[in-house]
């Protein structure tokens, strides 16, 4: 099911406004019957003491015969329910009923002793207080209905709930317009959104977002930016591709028109050597864009732990007859260290192969590549020094920067192979290092694989 | 007429200059910007060959160094990424011609023969003077109808010369036109050319203007 925060924001605060008007009318509820109840139970003492005492009197006799008369009240009788709420009886001792007001009960209110006490009468429930005259030898029993008493305060409940009930659909309807004036900012954000054009990466404007959205946005922010880089490195990689590809297609194109259009042996056999040359170049142009592929290609690396002299043996052997064209010699040291490190063999050997391709390259003819193992603390380290021309140190700066070509690097393909090492070393949490031999000319490259756990 | 080629991949540089050659061109070739921008302030090129994508930088921003300072050379842009919006951009920012990679080298020499007729004020393919036609296109050179066997200097004289009606063109120039910088130039090469074209195109086409240089004989 869909979660809408709307339809949950509308739900809790329907719940809370609900729950506290509850409380509220529990609490008002409560309040109101124990203040009716210690009203009306100070009135029921109050007046049965007030009939005792006027008991003690003279008087009380023509009083309360006078109270007594059927004819005296009929009038406002029936009028308000408030009115005639109080019973009263006069009990002598000896449990005859000297007296009552119009309208009680003739069985006693109370069978109690005096002060507080309730009794059901034929349905009625009376709350009474009694109050004994031991000077005049009666009881006085003063009681008011249970009935009136719980009508008094529903009526306050009403007064209370009432117009709470009508105003609650009002409530509900601010709470609704709160809720989707509160979200609007969401709205409005996926809005912009759901506008924009498919290549507009731009990232969203923070400013004008609540700062309870900003971890949102930022998460957007971040995303697009992944995005767009992602994108432009495919353009570049687009653009580079096509350079790298075609270009030689169009060196051996020519050539080959050459050597078909040309009478002289000398020039034909030129562009034929141009040819071939073109070829391998192209060739392995192809193999280090698949070198590339393999480096960047997602998923887990394999964590074949591979023994690092093998790996190092390999890839100078296979490099054997590039560099006898060359004229230039490898020279390995330390191939017999097997230390096993943790990376992926081929990836390992992507890497290896495209310095040692790259150092027997720049190394003039008759000179010298070599390739050393060191093992260090965790650490393998292989060092490959060439006798190349070395790199300008604005150059150093940009190495490993993809399709980055150091200007005098023309004569043999692109930078690609530094970053097809470096994006190996990165990804098998190695190192490359680039400087310029202290010792005389030439680079020195020093790949740092970090030794398998095993 | 020298052509500058800006080209970084060894074998299509090669094959350029070959190429171009046996067209009748003089090229010379440079692989990335800086030597381009070098080569374009030292010497004066009838034209430029120029890679857009080059290993410190963007063949575009040569060309728009050229033109703004007011260097009207041709430029023919060859590129590897031939979609319409870079073609615009190039030709908006003051290419005159395009090519796609691979291209044919034939078309090539013929839309750098195109650019140099337009650069030289021409429409006409074919340059002629008095009895005397002149076809870039195929090298051909005819007197009086009849075909004439010209060596590549000789042709690439007689072609600078044409280029320029009775103006005087000073040797220098000519020969800086006729070679590029890795041929030696004996100082009396230019001498000798003439010489043989005087042999085969007869005494009066040539003059010689002393202490200036040569130029097509003034009277008929």
């Amino acid at each position: 099911m869909r979660h809408s925060i709307r339809a949950r924001l509308l739900l809790i605060l329907l719940i809370t406004t609900g729950v506290a008007w509850l409380s509220a009318a529990a609490w008002i509820y409560t309040n109101t019957q124990r203040q009716v109840e210690h009203v009306l139970d100070a009135r029921l003492e109050e007046s049965a003491r007030m009939v005792s005492s006027l008991m003690s009197t003279d008087t009380v006799e023509a009083a309360m015969s006078a109270v007594a008369s059927p004819d005296s009240l009929p009038a406002i009788e029936r009028q308000s329910p408030y009115l005639r709420q109080l019973s009263c009886q006069i009990w002598s001792m000896s449990g005859k009923l000297v007296s009552q007001s119009e309208g009680a009960p003739d069985v006693p209110l109370a069978l109690s002793g005096d002060g507080f006490s309730e009794r059901s009468i034929n349905g009625d429930s009376w709350r009474v207080f009694t109050v004994s005259n031991a000077e005049r030898g009666v009881q006085v029993m003063v009681g008011d209905s249970v009935e009136v008493r719980r009508t008094l305060v529903f009526g306050v409940m009403q007064g209370t709930l009432l117009p709470m009930l009508a105003l609650l659909p009002i409530a509900g309807l601010l709470i609704w317009f709160s809720v989707r004036r509160g979200l609007s900012p969401l709205d409005e954000m996926a809005a912009t959104l759901a506008n924009r054009a498919a290549d507009d990466l731009q990232p969203v404007d923070t400013t004008r977002a609540p700062t309870e959205l900003g971890p949102i946005t930022s998460s957007i922010n971040a995303l697009l930016s992944r995005v767009a880089s992602a994108r432009a490195r495919e353009t570049t990689f687009t653009a580079f591709a096509a350079h790298e590809l075609k270009t030689p297609l169009a060196g051996l194109k020519t050539q080959a028109q050459i050597a078909l259009a040309s009478q002289d042996s000398a020039i034909r056999d030129h562009a034929l050597k141009q040819i071939s040359s073109g070829v391998d170049r192209s060739a392995r142009m192809v193999r280090q864009l698949l070198d590339l592929t393999a480096a960047d290609a997602p998923g887990s690396v394999s964590q074949a732990a591979a023994s690092i002299g093998s790996v190092v043996r390999d890839v100078v052997a296979s490099l054997d007859h590039v560099a006898e064209r060359r004229r230039v010699t490898t020279v390995c040291s330390g191939e017999e260290t097997s230390a096993a490190i943790a990376c992926d063999v081929t990836l390992a050997g992507i890497a290896i192969r495209n310095i040692v391709e790259n150092a027997i390259a720049y190394t003039p003819e008759g000179g010298e590549v070599r390739v050393a193992i060191t093992r260090a603390s965790g650490v393998v380290s292989v060092v490959v020094d060439d006798d190349g021309p070395g790199m300008a140190a604005a150059d150093l700066a940009h190495v490993g920067e993809r399709f980055f070509r150091a200007r005098d690097a023309s004569s043999f393909g692109s930078g690609l192979g530094l970053s097809i090492a470096e994006t190996v070393m990165t990804r098998c949490g190695g190192t490359l290092a680039l400087t310029n031999r202290a010792d005389g000319t030439g680079l020195s490259v020093r790949l740092t694989f970090p030794m398998s756990a095993a | 007429m020298r052509i500058l080629i800006v080209e970084d991949d060894p074998v299509l540089r090669d094959g350029l200059q070959v190429g171009l050659q046996l067209s009748g061109l003089q090229p010379d070739a440079v692989s990335n910007c800086a030597d381009a921008e070098l080569a374009l302030l030292a010497n004066d090129f009838s034209a430029v060959v120029l890679d857009i994508m080059l290993p410190d930088g963007s063949g575009l921003d040569v060309l728009r160094a050229m033109r703004d300072r007011q260097d009207q050379t041709p430029v023919l842009l060859l590129t590897a990424r031939d979609d319409i919006a870079d073609r615009i951009a190039g030709l908006d920012q003051g290419a005159d011609d395009y090519l796609g990679k691979p291209f044919d080298l034939d078309e090539l020499a013929a839309r750098l023969r195109a650019l140099l007729r337009r650069g030289a004020g021409r429409a006409t393919p074919v340059l002629a003077w008095r009895n005397i036609t002149l076809d870039p296109a195929t090298l051909e050179v005819r007197c009086a109808g009849a075909v004439l066997a010209l060596t590549r200097r000789e042709f690439s004289l007689l072609h600078y010369l044409m280029e320029r009606p009775g103006q005087v063109c000073a040797k220098r120039a000519i020969e800086e036109a006729l070679y590029g910088w890795q041929e030696g130039v004996e100082s009396n090469t230019v001498e000798v050319h003439i010489h043989h074209l005087r042999a085969k195109l007869g005494s009066g086409v040539i003059e010689t203007v002393r202490g200036l240089g040569y130029r097509l004989g003034s009277e008929p």
